[in-house]
């Protein structure tokens, strides 16, 4: 076991994988000779040689379409997409070229891409640095869309995703990349994708949330302890597909949930998590299930993204609100 | 033109030419080297593919085919193209290209059902380097691109060559995949068909550039202009191209200077924004015509010959289509099971809705 934070576990995940299977490559802009502008791929080149890490030329679409050609060829491409505001510029390729090979050949071709990305505010950065964009991927049959909250989890889910047959958009959160240290295992292990995590037992709300807002909800947990609420805080880990079954089993001991994200409010995560627990475990609720989420703006530029986020006050507000509906 | 030293020169060039319309090699240096029967294949094709488009049109009018993208004038530039590829090599075609992707091993009827809407149209045979016909204007070019880094990274002497329109020149993707290629020196053949028109829009309405073959002078790779009904120029083409991506040479932007006889689709009307004296002049060039003139100078082909390919490609057609028609229909559960390797479980739930 050793120490690593988030970041020196993703890339962890990147060295086992590189070293175990031959047609591992990993690719971005600034990805290779300097190892990202977060380092998160520092060192890979040197070890493992410029034809398996490598910069590319500054264009995401290309960047998109090369991990497309390179899947047709054998290779399993981790292809870094800087900031997740660049996603924009390659989203035919990844939701529609990416996600569709395997419909469009009846399964003769896939996608075995993992295109890493980090996102996620609080950390002041510039304007499409940090927007959660999620909510689009999880509208893209055909991807799957993973976000960890920890460097475990971080480790095992990118190995899973490396391995996965299928365009897998594995989302990285600024301000969970240096934020603390964990025993991360320095062989192979996997965390299985499509699983959630119950983190903090409970029975009296269920609090749902994913990426640093897992955090935010235990803080706001903690809280609510000392008034004697004892909530229960699901990672789910894994947004598309989504672990249904554990998110249910919650309800059914709680009767009462929210869900937290830092996205927008409309047409996200949170409005799926609660019509699927709608169709599932309705007569299980005693309360509507309520979103803390970002209002639907734009993010914010730095100045105001505190409060624009939500934050333990908002999440400990709305569990009142469920407990005494 | 500016005489300033700083400011970037490009010269006028000229179009690859080999055979003239009255079917005299007019430039001997640069005549392939193919052999008789060779001439004769290569002939057969294009009639092959002129017949089976007359009869797509046919099919189409008749429902029998969906949505279907002629491509009559454009026999030499489709056929020339893949006839010097080896069968290693990939090929990476947008939707007018189905010849290409024919001639390179596809089964026709498997064409057809892409025609027709059916999943199995771009089930790719094992051992067949082709993709599906690309939908989205220059998104293809981004995957030969990917796939020529395959080939450089898995030190394999073959060559990918992808196929967009005039139209398709203008696109980001365009820029960005012939940007990759020079950066990273990759075996792969971007070819253009300038056939003048993308849809409606008129080439001169479409870039300042002196030509498409000049717009690989900014990504740093190899670009030349072709007459693309002139199939042994085309072919010419190719091979120089493809010669240089196996030598580890890099990539080139080939222009084809075409012309599409008929429609966009089956779904425009030409009479509003061509003019019947520019048709004629094109159906001058055609390049059916031309091989022909010359084959029959050889002693090599006559009409009756262009009579039995006639008749040999109505009936694979028609067998084809009938193959395509009895080809079980596809269903809902199936479409669920085809977009991930293990359909997930709420898939697996929605298929409940369609059993």
């Amino acid at each position: 076991m050793a120490q690593m934070n988030m970041k020196e576990a993703i890339r962890d995940a990147m060295r086992v994988e590189l070293k175990r299977d031959p047609n591992v490559v990993v690719f971005g802009e600034d990805v290779g000779h300097v190892g990202g502008v977060f380092r998160a791929t520092e060192g890979l080149q040197k070890e493992f040689g410029d034809e398996r890490v490598f910069d590319t030329p500054l264009a995401e679409s290309a960047i998109g379409g090369m991990a497309v050609g390179l899947g047709v060829t054998g290779f399993r491409p981790v292809a870094e997409i800087q900031f997740v505001g660049f996603i924009y510029e390659a989203l035919d390729q990844m939701c529609v070229q990416a996600a569709r090979l395997r419909y469009r050949s009846g399964g003769r071709y896939n996608a075995p891409i993992v295109f890493r990305t980090p996102f996620g505010g609080g950390v002041k950065a510039a304007e499409l640095h940090t927007d959660s964009l999620e909510g689009l991927m999880i509208q893209t049959p055909g991807i799957k869309v993973v976000i960890p909250s920890n460097p475990y989890d971080a480790k095992g889910l990118l190995i899973s995703a490396i391995r996965d047959n299928d365009p897998v958009f594995f989302m990285e959160h600024l301000n969970l990349y240096h934020a603390f240290r964990d025993e991360v295992p320095e062989d192979d292990y996997t965390v299985e994708l499509g699983k959630a995590n119950v983190v903090r037992e409970g029975k009296d709300v269920t609090i749902l949330a994913y990426g640093l807002m897992v955090h935010t909800a235990m803080k706001a947990a903690a809280e609510l302890e000392k008034e004697g609420v004892q909530a229960e805080v699901i990672d789910l880990r894994t947004l598309m597909p989504l672990d249904i079954d554990t998110i249910v089993e919650s309800v059914k001991k709680t009767n009462r949930v929210i869900v937290v994200q830092e996205a927008q409010k409309t047409s996200g995560v949170a409005a799926e998590v609660i019509a699927q627990i709608n169709e599932k475990a309705i007569l299980h609720l005693e309360a509507p299930v309520l979103r803390i989420a970002g209002p639907d703006t734009v993010y914010p530029f730095a100045q105001i993204e505190d409060q624009w986020l939500p934050n333990p006050a908002r999440i400990i507000a709305g569990v009142n609100k469920v407990l005494n509906f | 033109m500016s005489k300033f030293p700083f400011e970037v020169q490009t010269e006028d060039i000229q179009p690859l030419s080999v055979l003239s319309p009255e079917g005299e090699i007019v430039n001997p240096d640069m005549m392939p080297e193919l052999t008789d029967e060779q001439l004769k294949e290569i002939m057969y094709r294009m009639v092959f593919t002129r017949t089976w488009d007359d009869r797509a049109i046919n099919l189409g009018r008749q429902g029998r085919l969906g949505f279907y993208a002629p491509v009559s004038g454009q026999e030499a530039s489709m056929v020339g193209s893949v006839y010097p590829l080896q069968k290693e090599d990939f090929v990476v075609p947008a939707y007018r290209d189905m010849p290409q992707i024919v001639w390179h091993g596809l089964p026709l009827y498997q064409a057809f059902l892409y025609s027709r809407g059916h999943q199995h149209g771009g089930q790719i045979p094992e051992g067949v380097n082709v993709l599906m016909p690309q939908i989205i204007i220059g998104a293809q070019i981004l995957h030969a691109m990917g796939i020529a880094m395959g080939f450089k990274l898995k030190k394999q002497a073959q060559v990918a060559i992808t196929y967009t329109g005039d139209g398709g020149s203008s696109e980001g993707d365009f820029y960005e995949g012939l940007n990759f290629a020079g950066a990273f020196n990759l075996p792969v053949i971007f070819f253009v068909q300038n056939n003048g028109y993308a849809i409606t829009t008129p080439f001169t309405k479409q870039t300042a550039a002196k030509s498409i073959a000049h717009k690989s002078v900014a990504a740093g790779i190899h670009g030349m202009q072709v007459d693309g009904m002139d199939v042994l120029a085309v072919i010419k083409a190719v091979q120089i191209a493809a010669e240089r991506g196996r030598k580890g040479e890099g990539a080139t932007l080939i222009e084809s200077l075409t012309y599409r006889f008929r429609p966009h689709s089956m779904a425009d009307d030409t009479t509003k924004y061509r003019t019947k004296d520019e048709e004629a002049e094109w159906a001058i060039k055609d390049p059916i015509v031309r091989l022909g003139k010359y084959l029959e100078k050889k002693g090599l082909w006559t009409e009756e010959d262009t009579a039995r390919v006639k008749d040999e490609a109505k009936a694979k057609v028609n067998a084809e289509i009938k193959r395509a028609e009895q080809t079980e229909k596809m269903t809902v559960a199936g479409l669920i099971d085809s977009m991930y390797e293990t359909t997930p479980q709420h898939l697996e739930e929605q298929k409940a809705d369609f059993q």
